[in-house]
């Protein structure tokens, strides 16, 4: 570790995190824009280097998945609500996968941090200054790679992959347009949260407009920087790379 | 940190109840709630921790012990946002009074004993606004067990702080763990202006000096309330018009 490892915020008081080993690597990005594929194959290339490696994403903590998917269901949030529910998710992941997984010395590939919450946050009137607060139990990564690709992309590549979503077209945002309307002036507002969080938290900002494997490229470029151990030979691109389980992560006991 | 550092901009009026389990605030805070209601004001009650939003969630994070002090904390402050937005702000708006059993400071003093940042917490819950009467039953934490012990209530786990490792006697962790709770409600005694009683008193001695604090820092607001009051009464003197009943017993008067 070159730099000692520090909290965005007031931080864990009860928490020592002076021994963490791993590294924490951040791929922020909009909705549909390929993250998890691009996170996916930095996993195997990874792996395939010899190096451990587990994801973790945003809302896929076990004790308050459901209730935000309930919530969300029934639209019976408001702007404290759910943000203190991507809270609790984020500290109960933080504290027990990403913070045990850094201190068995793994790579933590985090699909969506804390800067999703500010920029969704933001977008729905939620005062940014609070939203820094309560997230300030977050851990400083090692490195945030930000997918970016305009609206009208993204806008292509959500109808393409799952259809499109009602929170993430901004629906409730928006009551009186169409549905693609809706998406590109949420998505717009988004990425232009995105660009003034890029600035402050210094993101590595990757455009996401290309091929699959030209992203990847950048993406690997700029984790083998930051980790010193992998070599710029095993760069190399292998289409063929097996997909790993990718459902089951692998959290240190 | 506006929130809870300034008055409330509402026409209603928030009165709080603090102090640990046992010390009898839940049921002084029923005897206000009677003498009010008595008196024709219009009272909404509001409890800590019982909103369905998150629920589920706290019981499955207790039941399976997976809760940190900090997710503890979110979580809590989750099920009061969505209390807060419910059920305080729309009665304060429509001018009545509030009475709350707990409110942020029971998370102050609990999450805060738990080990979070206390500047933290208090960022936390700066959504909140400020009551106009805050009361904290102070007991000795024996004289808690006690109470509990005599209504053979178990002490919970969380209740206890048994997460913190204090010790594997839950009486003894809960000793321990509500102790340095009280001295976090002694140390915002001053910061949020709490009227402390002692909840060693008789209760009607309690009920009696609470009805006196209450009627000294509201008394503008039930001259205005019984005004609107008449004022309302006569707009709508074709309808049964409903008396307001006198208050009894001990307490003072209202006008």
């Amino acid at each position: 570790m070159t730099e000692p490892r520090t909290f965005i915020g007031r931080g864990l008081p009860y928490v020592d995190i002076r021994d963490l080993r791993g590294r924490l690597i951040v791929i922020e990005g909009s909705d549909a824009v390929g993250r998890s594929t691009q996170i996916r194959l930095l996993r195997d290339w990874l792996e395939v280097e010899g190096l451990a490696a587990i994801e973790t994403g945003w809302t896929r903590s076990p004790l308050v998945k459901d209730t935000i998917n309930l919530a969300k269901e029934g639209h019976m949030m408001n702007v404290l609500t759910l943000n203190l529910l991507y809270a609790t998710d984020f500290a109960d992941r933080l504290e027990h996968e990403i913070i045990p997984a850094l201190r068995a010395g793994f790579i933590v590939l985090s699909d969506r941090y804390v800067y999703t919450a500010f920029a969704r946050a933001i977008v729905r009137g939620a005062d940014p200054q609070w939203m820094r607060e309560i997230f300030g139990f977050a851990l400083q990564p090692d490195l945030v790679l930000y997918l970016k690709a305009d609206a009208k992309t993204l806008f292509r590549r959500s109808l393409l992959s799952k259809g499109l979503d009602y929170w993430e077209s901004g629906r409730d945002q928006n009551p009186g347009l169409d549905p693609y309307d809706s998406f590109l002036r949420y998505q717009t507002r988004l990425l232009r949260e995105f660009d003034h969080l890029a600035k402050d938290y210094n993101f590595v900002v990757i455009n996401a407009r290309r091929s699959v494997n030209a992203v990847q490229k950048a993406l690997r470029e700029n984790v083998a920087a930051a980790i010193p151990s992998l070599k710029t030979s095993s760069m190399k691109l292998n289409a063929n790379t097996p997909p790993t389980n990718t459902n089951v992560p692998m959290v240190p006991s | 940190m506006a929130g809870l550092y300034e008055q409330s901009p509402y026409p209603g009026k928030l009165i709080v109840v603090e102090g640990i389990d046992g010390s009898g605030k839940s049921t002084q805070a029923q005897l206000l709630q009677k003498w009010l209601a008595s008196s024709g004001v219009s009272v909404f009650f509001t409890e800590w921790n019982s909103s369905p939003l998150v629920k589920a969630a706290t019981k499955m994070g207790k039941k399976k012990d997976l809760l940190t002090p900090t997710t503890f904390s979110l979580l809590h402050a989750t099920d009061f946002a969505d209390r807060f937005v419910y059920q305080i702000v729309p009665p304060l708006k429509a001018g009545m009074v509030v009475i709350a059993d707990r409110y942020v400071f029971t998370a102050f003093a609990r999450d805060t004993a738990r080990g979070v940042d206390p500047k933290w917490v208090r960022e936390v819950y700066s959504f909140a606004v400020r009551p106009d009467v805050s009361f904290y039953f102070r007991v000795p934490i024996q004289v808690s067990i006690d109470r509990l012990m005599n209504a053979r209530r178990k002490i919970k786990y969380y209740e206890a702080g048994m997460d913190l490792g204090l010790s594997r006697d839950v009486q003894e962790s809960y000793y321990l763990f509500q102790n340095r709770v009280l001295d976090e409600y002694d140390k915002m005694s001053e910061e949020f202006a709490f009227h402390v009683t002692n909840a060693e008193e008789a209760i009607d001695i309690q009920q009696r000096q609470m009805r006196r604090n209450v009627e000294t820092e509201l008394s503008d607001y039930f001259v205005r309330y019984q005004l609107a009051l008449r004022q309302e009464e006569e707009d709508t003197q074709e309808l049964p018009a409903v008396e307001p009943a006198t208050a009894g017993g001990d307490g003072g008067e209202m006008s």
